[in-house]
């Protein structure tokens, strides 16, 4: 099965460029495994045995900012955990995206008060909101879908490279 | 008040001058001074079988100021299956408290706690630095002068304002 | 937004030893992102080589600041706060603040079978945080297929939660002076299915790690918890089961009739990971017992205490009756008002005592609201057991007192 026999049969695609490699990195987004709070407990199901993420290529959750491109934010986000969060997503090789899943990441949800971020646009650029609290896993893989949809749509020369 | 407690409320009182209880749904809350409240916890350890102290917390009853807190010890004793809540006065300006880390061990993290939420000074605590809030934060969260930090839904008219809190909120 | 802050060694210089000082140890900074904390916990451990000298946890990154929220709200909106405290014990978390509610006011009239319902809801509740606890325990000692396992088993419980409440996580079904609304009827066929499917998946479970040469050489004799320095540091719960106090909140004190029961509660005294281990499995199975004992006595009945000046009229009322019209709308505009008093009433929750310290200012707002949180102290005492053992083992030890985070920094 080496690819010279593939070759025979399918012969040539054309493609640009540009949705060839969106292509390939929708199909293999690793995301970083980032629970904070209760949302961490709906995306633990989500990976697990009845949702099954790896459906979508995103079986491995990287523990590492540095091998993740994708950050999912699953929990409320307190003042003192927000430096870190920035820290983290700076870690984070580009091309990266975000994910605020659940109320609390979102806007802040039930806890408006003085320890928590009112919505984690405040830290870090968001892509995608999930909305529920907590999401069911159902939601959270229809955001991730999302995301594949807008990474699918980017341009070259809109990607900004620090 | 449960039988088995008589007792021992009787004996506080006996020990430590001007301590009182009072009753709330067969709860019993014993007052005590500030200055006595070591003493009062080791003799409960040591002779009424209390070897656990469940919570330690305070209420702040702003804006009195004498007394303005009451910090509170519910005590409970696993052999004798009993509950008994102390309960301590401490004023407003300068409030401060005795360390009972050397009574119960618990009271390590909770009296960190007390420090950092409510701003009482504990004396003699191996390591008074604040434990739930950032080290650089201003004032208290739980007394009641503290504002909760309320922060407005986004509406048309207060929109650019909660925007320029959200830097990286995109379109 | 704050910026980060410079760790320098200034200030934990009395919490290390001097060996630290002179950088004969390491310091190493686990956390607060660490897949192996559960949570965002941060520990700072002082090194040498691979043996733990020091730990110092430090907490407060899901600092949320429920105590606080909560004492702006009504006794009945701010219910939804303790779902969010401990996740993984919604149910239990409700109970918990339902009846320290009950007992300010002195509501006593809460039906037999919203009695019932608790008791089945929280001890399904118990098996699901159990549950959660197992599959991380797994996943940190290396056994994929326990997490995956464990997962499938809670969707099952997390359904009769959806079927009771609407909601998979944060329920808020129990209502001061009952419970929300009626189980439909399909409730009793759900958990009857679950009964039966239930002990053959713990028998797996046990197949899997009980007797699993790896399991038992890494968990026996690591992180042994004296007796007496539990009870020191406030341990409850299993982690103080296991270290063998006899000590139940369920047995010694029993609430919603769990003195009609018959179970036991594990008690092992070894103290060590495996001990821990070994009682939360045998949790499992007494939580099975309640559950089919109150499902079988399960009595038809009301499910709302009939007090109009705490609990709201049924629906069908409304229509009907003036006053009904009238308190139902006293109750979700003004709320009930609580006397100038405090009551402190504790469960035990799958971790251990949750207490909650409930004191009125004879508004419809409490004055202030402390959560006794079992978390808390069981984190604690981490720094004592883990002295002396390997960073690899510290996961172990860390994963079997079962802490969650949102629990320790409220």
């Amino acid at each position: 099965m080496g690819i010279e026999q593939k070759l025979g049969n399918m012969g040539v695609v054309t493609t640009s460029l540009e949705s060839m490699v969106n292509w390939s990195r929708t199909n293999a987004m690793w995301p970083m495994l980032f629970g904070l709070a209760c949302c961490a407990i709906e995306m633990m199901a989500a990976q697990a045995s009845d949702y099954d993420m790896s459906r979508f290529g995103m079986e491995l959750m990287r523990a590492s900012p540095r091998q993740s491109d994708l950050m999912i934010v699953a929990g409320r986000v307190s003042k003192k955990m927000g430096p870190v969060l920035r820290q983290l997503y700076d870690q984070m090789p580009e091309p990266k995206w975000v994910i605020a899943m659940g109320d609390c990441a979102s806007c802040g949800g039930v806890f408006n008060n003085y320890a928590i971020y009112q919505g984690v646009d405040e830290v870090v650029p968001v892509d995608v909101y999930v909305a529920g609290c907590p999401p069911r896993p159902e939601a959270l893989i229809h955001g991730v879908l999302t995301v594949y949809e807008k990474v699918k749509g980017e341009k070259f020369k809109d990607l900004v490279v620090s | 008040m449960d039988k088995k407690l008589e007792p021992i409320v009787k004996t506080i009182q006996e020990k430590f001058s001007a301590a009182y209880y009072e009753e709330f749904r067969d709860e019993v809350h014993l007052f005590v001074k500030p200055e006595q409240i070591v003493d009062t916890l080791t003799v409960l350890r040591d002779e009424y079988n209390f070897e656990l102290l469940s919570a330690l917390t305070a209420t702040d009853y702003w804006p009195q100021t004498e007394p303005r807190f009451h910090v509170i010890y519910q005590l409970t004793s696993l052999a004798k299956n009993l509950s008994v809540q102390i309960r301590v006065p401490v004023s407003g300006d300068n409030p401060k408290l005795p360390t009972t880390t050397g009574v119960y061990a618990v009271a390590n993290w909770r009296e960190r706690e007390l420090l950092d939420m409510f701003g009482i000074e504990i004396e003699g605590h191996p390591d008074p630095r604040r434990i739930l809030m950032p080290d650089d934060t201003e004032g208290h969260p739980l007394r009641k002068d503290f504002p909760l930090g309320y922060e407005e839904p986004q509406f048309t008219f207060n929109f650019d304002e909660i925007d320029l809190r959200k830097p990286y909120a995109k379109e | 937004m704050a910026q980060l802050e410079e760790v320098s060694i200034e200030k934990f210089k009395h919490l290390v030893s001097e060996r630290a000082l002179t950088g004969e140890t390491m310091l190493l900074n686990m956390g607060p992102q660490h897949p192996s904390t559960h949570g965002v916990l941060r520990l700072l451990l002082e090194l040498d080589g691979e043996i733990v000298v020091n730990c110092i946890p430090d907490i407060g990154y899901l600092h949320t600041g429920i105590e606080k929220n909560m004492e702006a709200k009504t006794y009945q909106k701010a219910e939804v706060m303790t779902d969010r405290l401990d996740y993984m014990n919604t149910m239990g978390n409700n109970l918990a603040y339902v009846m320290a509610v009950e007992k300010l006011v002195g509501l006593d009239d809460v039906p037999v079978r919203a009695q019932a319902l608790r008791v089945i809801l929280v001890e399904l509740q118990r098996i699901a945080s159990h549950l959660v606890w197992l599959g991380a325990f797994g996943l940190d000692l290396a056994a994929m297929s326990v997490f995956l396992y464990c997962f499938r088993d809670r969707e099952l419980i997390l359904d009769i939660f959806e079927l009771v409440s609407g909601q998979r996580m944060m329920t808020t079904y129990f209502r001061p002076g009952g419970v929300w609304r009626d189980v439909p009827v399909e409730f009793e066929k759900a958990v009857r299915d679950f009964l039966k499917i239930f002990p053959r998946r713990v028998d797996e479970y046990e197949k899997l790690m009980t007797k699993n040469p790896l399991f038992v050489d890494r968990l026996v004799g690591i992180g042994h918890l004296d007796k007496d320095v539990a009870l020191q540091y406030g341990v409850t719960g299993p982690t103080l089961r296991a270290s063998g106090v006899d000590w139940d909140l369920r047995k010694s004190r029993p609430y919603c009739g769990y003195e009609q029961y018959d179970f036991n509660v594990p008690i092992r005294t070894e103290g060590d990971t495996y001990a821990r281990y070994l009682v939360r499995i045998d949790e499992f199975r007494e939580s099975l017992k309640i559950i089919e004992q109150a499902l079988n006595k399960l009595p038809m009945g009301p499910v709302r205490s009939e007090n109009r000046k705490f609990v709201p009229p049924p629906r069908s009322e409304i229509g009907t009756s003036m006053e009904a019209l009238i308190h139902h709308f006293k109750l979700w505009t003004e709320g009930f008002p609580a006397p100038k008093a405090s009551v402190y009433s504790a469960v035990e929750s799958p971790r251990g005592e949750l207490g909650m310290y409930l004191e009125g200012d004879g508004g419809p707002k409490p004055h202030r609201i402390h959560l006794r949180t079992p978390s808390f102290d069981n984190l604690a005492v981490l720094p004592e057991i883990v002295k002396g053992h390997f960073v690899a083992d510290l996961v172990a030890i860390l994963a079997s007192i079962d802490i969650v985070l949102g629990d320790i920094d409220r």
